[in-house]
């Protein structure tokens, strides 16, 4: 059985040592800046917090990985080098990168640094994981969420390095590293920017007959009824309408949560080395009752007891929820 | 009217929607006698499912194009996870002929160290990444459709230095995105593997329109792209001072003959980018044209050109 370490997400300081208080094996974060791709407002750490945090979580024994995981724009790649040199110089242990260039600078420069493969990569077969082991010396794969169970089982068998999957959290539907739909709409690129359906670009308006809709960049992304909760305008969770769907519908996906808790089980059995949780955008106790549940199922399936699913399932209680890809694939 | 100079060649890329057998050969025949295009792309980029129904022709279509004295390319699939999404990448990659352009980085595993061009969808999109591309043995590169004109003429300029041709898309809907999911067949309530190819009924994409009604994005079965097609019309002087070699117009369900036309026309100095753009608007109907990415606005946007060429 692998370790199945928990991977844990930390938009800022406090949820960092929320995290890691909760049982978290390692965190992830970022800079203030392009450099990552949860580049919101008010979320992720200056240098000088990120050399607190790393203090805080190897003393409690837990790692702390450094997202590089956009891609830089020619002529700005400096961003991305220093950010690299800085991660190494505040002892991070591992970087999180997507851009081949940014690859090969780690491993040229700092030998001695650990890499994981970005999802924003999106290496979904065993030959592209393999490009990156081989030419880059990539020791981890966060593989995209679009693969069922048996397939990750296989890609396990025919790659040389450990596979960290998504167990828990916001369900990104397109390959992740080619999206520009952000862009289209707002000039904000999801690649090169790490924006995301931006909070600026967002407006609600209410209609005469009490019904909401929002907007992004002055697109309407969905329209509620009265009685319906708004939700967020991303552009992959809207609802249009196309020539035979008059009615609106989900063209890509409805708006929900992703969580494989009762699959935990068949995915440590598959190989998995590690589970993240998405939520760098999440609030302190949102992350202190994920990881806490989380910590203490993987505790107990590592250990041969039957885990209390109930209590994960119940954190997307009110919400719907999907086990994506990894159940069936039906899915796509 | 100025002519350009380093006059770039004109690519005509891969197609991107399920067109039949049929209407595929009736317009490479006419691209091959007629288009005045130096360079054309072939193969399945989007959906390993559609490839069958046209890759016997290939060898047929790339001998009808190479007698017409044009430079053919296979571009490989974007998304390759499946056995035999795994196994076409692998059969193009240990082809010596045509050249070919991969698109997924399972291709540039199995290409090693020999020749290949970099297609839009790998990311290329910094000097650091092409220039490590260019010692893995890329001989070309085409950016990505996103990047705006400061990061094109730097990535131009570092390409070039390494003796690679580089090249952007002028002309055509963005590919915006693409997933595991393929939304054509879930607007018919279907799932991938039983879609019964409905995706062959939207030649142009099948549109989206937003709740009250306005046009916003397209979709070809996994690939979501933009509702306008990009015109870089205004924009090809710029980019050929600033390096770029290629310049792509993607294949659209309209007079592509027509457009390609317009573009060499603007290139050769012939027309002026005012009336080119007339021309143009005349030929996509009701489709709008964007030049958005480009000036590092919204990709959807039209932005008046003032300097031209």
């Amino acid at each position: 059985m692998t370790l199945a370490e928990l991977i844990c997400p930390a938009g800022t300081p406090a949820a960092l040592r929320t995290a890691v208080d909760a049982g978290a094996d390692a965190v992830y974060c970022g800079f203030q800046d392009a450099t990552n791709a949860r580049n919101f407002p008010g979320l992720n750490f200056t240098p000088e917090e990120l050399g607190d945090a790393v203090a805080y979580a190897h003393a409690k024994g837990a790692k702390v990985l450094l997202a590089l995981n956009t891609y830089p724009p020619a002529g700005k790649v400096d961003l991305w080098r220093h950010a690299a040199d800085l991660g190494v110089r505040l002892g991070v242990d591992a970087f999180i990168v997507a851009d081949m260039g940014v690859a090969d600078y780690i491993a040229r420069t700092h030998p001695q640094a650990r890499l994981h493969l970005s999802v924003q990569a999106a290496a979904s077969s065993p030959e592209a994981i393999r490009y990156y082991c081989e030419n880059f010396g990539v020791r981890r794969v966060v593989l995209p969420r679009i693969l069922t169970i048996p397939e990750i089982r296989q890609i396990r068998t025919e790659i040389p390095c450990e596979i960290e999957t998504f167990i828990f959290g916001n369900h990104g539907l397109m390959v992740e590293g080619r999206c520009s739909l952000t862009n289209y709409l707002t000039g904000q690129s999801t690649n090169m920017n790490g924006v995301c359906s931006p909070a600026s670009d967002v407006e609600y308006a209410r209609h005469e007959d009490g019904s909401m809709s929002s907007q992004l960049a002055g697109f309407t992304i969905d329209r509620f009824g009265p009685d319906e909760k708004a939700g967020y305008p991303t552009i992959c969770k809207g609802r249009y309408t196309t020539s035979n769907r008059a009615e609106s519908y989900y063209a890509f996906e409805e708006p929900i949560s992703l969580n494989l808790s009762r699959l935990l089980p068949d995915l440590i059995d598959a190989g998995v080395h590690a589970f993240k949780i998405e939520g760098r955008q999440r609030s302190k106790s949102y992350v202190r009752n994920v990881v806490r549940a989380f910590r203490q199922a993987v505790d107990d399936i590592r250990n041969g007891r039957a885990a209390n699913i109930a209590d994960l399932v119940a954190l997307t209680e009110g919400q719907k929820q999907t086990q994506g890809a990894f159940e069936t694939k039906k899915w796509r | 009217m100025a002519v350009i100079q380093m006059k770039p060649k004109l690519t005509l890329g891969p197609i991107a929607y399920h067109w039949s057998a049929e209407k595929r050969r009736d317009f490479y025949a006419r691209i091959a006698d007629e288009a005045p295009v130096d360079e054309v792309y072939l193969g399945e980029v989007i959906c390993s499912k559609r490839a069958p129904f046209h890759e016997g022709d290939l060898p047929e279509t790339i001998a009808r194009l190479n007698r017409a004295g044009k430079t053919v390319i296979v571009s490989t699939l974007a998304e390759v996870m499946l056995k035999r999404e795994r196994k076409a990448t692998e059969d193009l990659a240990a082809m010596d002929m045509p050249e070919i352009e991969v698109n997924n980085a399972a291709g540039l595993y199995a290409r090693g160290q020999k020749p290949h061009r970099i297609g839009p969808f790998m990311n290329a999109y910094n000097e650091a990444t092409i220039a490590w591309m260019a010692r893995q043995g890329a001989t070309h590169v085409c950016l990505p459709t996103e990047l705006p004109a400061e990061a094109i003429a730097v990535a131009a300029s570092a390409a070039r230095d390494l003796r690679l041709g580089v090249e952007v898309q002028v002309f055509g809907r963005a590919s915006l995105a693409v997933s595991a999911r393929c939304y054509h067949a879930r607007a018919h309530r279907r799932t991938k593997d039983n879609c019964q190819f409905v995706c062959e009924h939207d030649s142009d994409g099948m549109p989206l329109r937003t709740t009250d009604d306005r046009a916003i994005l397209r979709v070809n079965g996994i690939q979501t792209q933009s509702e306008s097609y990009i015109d870089l019309l205004p924009e090809m002087g710029r980019l050929a001072a600033d390096g770029v070699s290629h310049l792509r117009l993607m294949p659209q369900d309209v007079d592509m003959v027509g457009v390609a036309d317009v573009f060499r026309n603007v290139l050769d100095g012939t027309l002026c980018t005012d009336e080119a753009d007339r021309h143009l608007a005349g030929l996509c109907g009701a489709v709008t044209l964007s030049n958005g990415f480009y000036h590092g606005t919204a990709g959807y946007r039209r932005m008046a050109v003032t300097a031209r060429t």
